[in-house]
């Protein structure tokens, strides 16, 4: 079996990076400016030109330097960035560049090196989608991303390779000295879509969360699936035809599943290293970041190594990773770690396509052959596109989500081929298979259409495709109105019914999970302040105190300390001199995001030539731009570009988080209590209701975890406040104590010290499989402890105790 | 059935529950437990403070209206059919049903259930017309706070104008379904219940 992938590089024909750039720069060696002719000076130089010395790091440096310029002119012009993708800007450049060297030089002097591509080019772009994944979204996706992924690719690179081989046998391409393990070799390693293409066309178009996880968690994960096919196909090349025997097929099947699995393990095991690393690393705060790339990078050569899958282990490392690092690091390290991991992918990707451009230049490599191109071309695409409609069929009726047409358009179409084929294809021995030429023309040439083309019209095609299936006619208000209220009902439902994000699996995990690893991975600090409340908390705070410090300033006057208006759950009041932000001109709704296509049909209506009078217009505007989105709409948080989080959901969440509990505070004291109290109290015990798990969508809310019943059913307290018990089902870790400062029997909750670390969130998507009846129901037994039953304790206390609460558990408990 | 509903779930009262909202067996059972890892007080019904305590209604801008829908005038408790008569009329509309039994009553989860459900979150004060002020507390509660309340009140006439064709500045149930015919109720108000 031939060493994996970089480790060929010993057989990469393609020339280095450095290779042919001291022909050029030849001239300068031996030349020294000053006087002295040949090799021995005669004299001190005070200054000279050494460009071998540093020849290779100069060039290494002016071509990130050209990259990146590159970017900043690409990004002048609006007009040009929204229709063209920034992968095709980059692709035409270094075809002028490549244009540029070879007439230099004529010769090849800068190319793709498979090498460089592994090692170093890859690396970054992959851990960076891995740390920036969205796990809650990929796990719940998996089963369906790993259908596509395996099966999906297996179906592409079997068929494509055997249709090629095929036509190949009908004659029309001509003699062609290849067989069919050459044709299945290339099949296996052209059916792959490519993360880094993928990423870079789906920024452009902002697809919705569950589509965009599906193409590229199937970008992720098929490499396992292609660097099996391409060893093994290629070891069968090697091997000779003939020879190849139905035991290597096997081996072929069970090496998939070593490969993955391995790879994955690998991953894990050093995302594990890492959390256990960053634990201890409190007193060395400035190299914090340092560790996460290390030992990423680490897990990525040491699965190199074992002939694993690399990208899976990096991934793996990045998804499991994150959760720790982000809780032991401290603030400004993890700032630092995203922005590094952002420069680095970005800049990569950058590279790699400018370099897809300029190895593109090289006459030596072409080799054309319209028949095989052109057939190529249609067979991956009719192939994915089939393939994915008999999946989907397939997984529709399993899934809760379902997946609908212009999703699945959306998903073969963005099939992207990009460099990962091409530093496949380059990586091919020209003697084991004699058509490499061909095939790296061909690449190259599927590479292009994909990205180019395909990235730009896709963009095009979605909205045509969403506006065609909306009516044609503009929406009323009432529709746009109600239909946003039927989102919310409809979200609200499936939050009450628990049918989305209720997962038996889940939840045995993040028990584990909290039990076991928790303890292990994190910093003792971090365990505590881990609770979801506490760091909403945390968060909402800074994010209140940073405005409260800005609209002081944009005041100029410190009056607004003096305002404690009940109204303001912040100490500040704003709201009388909050101008009407409306700008309600179609301009400004435009200007909001030029670089996004909107999906959304009615906003889409919306900038079509409307035919009705202004104020309806107006109207509209007004209602699109701040009807709350209900959850599904939400943007995807994953951004090449950019790393701040959707700030409008935050801003949304927690506008209506406010409103409702003020709400329901409200009525709950006029109704319990009918006590006037404070606003003082009112704005304290805001505070510490604040602290309630804001983020749905993240994926720590399943974080909220079980808590230990038996615990719970100790005692039920006499605190009259059923809402601030449904909102802090714990202090842990709040110190502040001043709540209600009501005339009733409001005591300060002392917390258990064997409670004080709980989490007694009650989660939030979960039934509860079993429900040990614990004979603890003792009611009154210390008036102190936070409980998590539904304790409307004066209809409780007073009621009658109920003998048989529950003497047996339901009995359908199937989830 | 009174403020306590059996504790284990019968037979009888599966087949009660499936003839009455057209779920599976496997559903309603799978409905059940969730029932139950809500119900705190483990008395077999479910309170306000029950639903409030999960997260996402706190964030969700009509998540109390739609508590409340669960309540019955004057109850405090849901039990768990009444839970279940709610989240029927969520049901995805099966074609089987459409040519059924005219003689039977309107399954939970018709196309006009489904606007009732949703009118009756508005219409608060169940005098079956949805008033400019009961809009405009709605289109409140749906809108951030960077509306002005000139601008909202205007938006709400327009609203009502639009539907409104008998003149008397509200909306009434027979306008809000007129209003809303060209839209996919079905399928915008039914969620695939977990087999």
């Amino acid at each position: 079996r031939p060493p994996h992938l970089p480790a060929g590089i010993n057989r990469g024909s393609a020339l280095s990076l450095n290779g042919h750039g001291s022909d050029s720069s030849g001239g300068h060696n031996s030349h020294d400016s000053g006087h002295g002719e040949g090799h021995s000076p005669d004299g001190l130089q005070i200054v000279s030109f050494k460009w071998h010395h540093v020849e290779a790091p100069y060039i290494i440096a002016v071509w990130i330097l050209v990259a990146s310029l590159a970017k900043i002119v690409f990004h002048m012009s609006h007009k040009v960035t929204n229709v063209v993708p920034e992968s095709a800007l980059l692709i035409f450049l270094g075809l002028l560049l490549g244009g540029v060297v070879w007439g230099a030089d004529h010769s090849a002097s800068f190319t793709l090196t498979p090498t460089i591509f592994f090692f170093y080019l890859l690396p970054p772009i992959v851990l960076d989608a891995g740390y920036f994944m969205p796990n809650r979204l990929f796990f719940g996706n998996l089963g369906t991303i790993l259908m596509y992924a395996v099966i999906g690719t297996v179906w592409n690179a079997a068929l494509t390779g055997l249709s090629l081989y095929g036509v190949f046998l009908t004659g029309i391409m001509g003699p062609l000295q290849a067989g069919l393990l050459d044709f299945l070799l290339f099949g296996s390693l052209i059916a792959a879509v490519d993360p880094v293409a993928v990423l870079a066309v789906f920024e452009e178009v902002h697809v919705n969360d569950v589509l965009f996880i599906i193409v590229f968690g199937e970008s992720l994960l098929n490499d396992a699936v292609t660097v099996v096919l391409y060893n093994v196909f290629d070891s069968f090349v090697a091997i000779g035809g003939e020879n190849v025997t139905g035991v290597d097929c096997v081996k072929g099947i069970v090496s998939f599943f070593v490969v993955s699995i391995g790879g994955t393990l690998i991953g894990i095991i050093f995302a594990l290293l890492l959390s256990f690393v960053t634990r201890f690393t409190k007193h060395v705060r400035i190299i914090e970041p340092g560790f996460v790339f290390i030992i990423s990078y680490l897990s990525y050569l040491t699965s190199e190594m074992l002939s694993l899958s690399a990208i899976l282990a990096i991934t793996f490392a990045g998804v499991c990773c994150q959760k720790y690092v982000n809780a032991n690091i401290n603030e400004q390290s993890v700032t630092t770690v995203r922005y590094t991991m952002k420069m680095l992918a970005s800049g990569s990707e950058t590279i790699v396509f400018m370099f897809l451009g300029i190895s593109a230049v090289d006459p030596n490599i072409w080799t054309w052959n319209t028949a095989f191109i052109l057939l190529t071309l249609v067979f991956i695409s009719v192939y994915r596109v089939i393939g994915v409609v008999i999946q989907t069929w397939l997984l529709n009726r399993y899934r809760m989500v379902q997946l609908e047409i212009i999703d699945q358009v959306v998903m073969s179409y963005g099939g992207l081929r990009g460099a990962v084929a091409f530093a496949l294809v380059a990586l091919l021995d020209p003697e084991k298979v004699k058509e490499r030429n061909l095939f790296v023309s061909t690449t190259i040439i599927v590479v292009y259409f994909t990205v180019i083309f395909q990235g730009l019209t896709i963009k095009p095609l979605v909205s045509w495709l969403k506006v065609k299936r909306s009516e044609h006619r503009d929406p009323l208000l009432n529709e746009k109105l109600h239909g946003r209220a039927f989102d919310h009902i409809l979200s609200a439902i499936e939050d009450i019914s628990g049918q989305i994000g209720h997962n038996y699996m889940r939840d045995k995990w993040a028990k584990f999970e909290r039990r076991f690893l928790s303890k292990l991975l994190m910093r003792r600090s971090a365990q505590k302040s881990r609770d979801q409340i506490l760091n909403v908390f945390h968060e909402l705070n800074i994010k209140d105190a940073i405005s409260y410090v800005a609209e002081g300033e944009r005041r100029g006057s410190l009056a607004f300390i003096r305002s404690a208006s009940t109204d303001q759950l912040v100490n500040v009041d704003f709201s009388t001199q909050r101008p009407s932000i409306v700008d309600a001109s179609v301009s400004a709704l435009l200007r909001g995001n030029p670089s996004s296509v909107c999906l959304d049909m009615q906003a889409i209506e919306e900038k079509r030539k409307s035919v009705r009078d202004k104020e309806d217009t107006l109207s509209h505007h007004v209602l699109q731009q701040y009807l709350y989105k209900p959850r599904h709409q939400t943007r995807h948080k994953y951004s090449r570009h950019a790393i701040t989080p959707n700030t409008e959901d935050n801003k949304q969440e927690k506008e209506i988080f406010r409103r409702t509990m003020k709400k329901r505070l409200e009525s709950f004291k006029s109704t319990k209590l009918g006590v006037n109290y404070s606003k003082k109290s009112i704005k304290n015990y805001k505070k510490d209701c604040m602290p309630r798990k804001v983020n749905p969508e993240y994926s720590d809310i399943e974080e909220a975890h079980e808590h230990e019943v038996a615990h719970q059913d100790i005692g039920i307290s006499f605190i009259a406040s059923a809402t601030r018990q449904a909102l802090a089902e714990t202090y842990n870790g709040i110190d502040n104590p001043t709540f209600i400062s009501d005339e009733n029997v409001m005591v300060r909750p002392a917390i258990p010290p064997w409670l004080s670390n709980e989490d007694t969130v009650v989660p939030s998507q979960r039934a509860r499989v079993q429900i040990p009846w614990s004979p603890n129901n003792f009611r009154r037994l210390t008036p102190l402890r936070l409980s998590t039953r539904s304790v409307d304790s004066f209809q409780m206390a007073d009621g009658p105790v109920p003998e048989h609460p529950r003497m047996t558990l339901p009995e359908g408990t199937h989830l | 059935m009174g403020s306590r509903a059996s504790t284990l779930l019968r037979d009888e009262e599966i087949e009660e529950i499936k003839k009455e909202t057209g779920f599976s067996h496997s559903q309603i059972t799978r409905l059940y437990s969730r029932f139950t890892s809500l119900d705190k007080g483990e008395n077999g019904t479910l309170s306000r403070e029950d639903f409030q305590r999960i997260p996402e209604l706190a964030i969700n801008p009509l998540g109390d209206r739609i508590i409340n829908a669960f309540f019955s005038d004057g109850e405090d408790q849901v039990n768990f059919r009444a839970f279940m008569r709610t989240l029927a009329h969520f049901r995805p509309i099966e074609d089987n049903e459409k040519g059924k039994d005219p003689s039977s009553s309107e399954p939970l989860n018709s196309r006009n259930n489904k606007l009732l459900f949703a009118f009756r979150l508005y219409d608060l004060d169940k005098d079956d017309k949805i008033s400019r002020e009961e809009l405009l507390q709605v289109l409140r509660m749906m809108v951030g706070v960077n509306i002005s309340d000139e601008q909202l009140g205007s938006i709400a006439d327009r609203t009502i104008q639009e539907a409104d064709q008998d003149g008397d500045s509200a909306i009434s149930f027979p306008e809000f379904v007129k209003v809303l015919e060209k839209v996919d109720v079905e399928q915008k108000m039914s969620i695939r219940f977990l087999h």
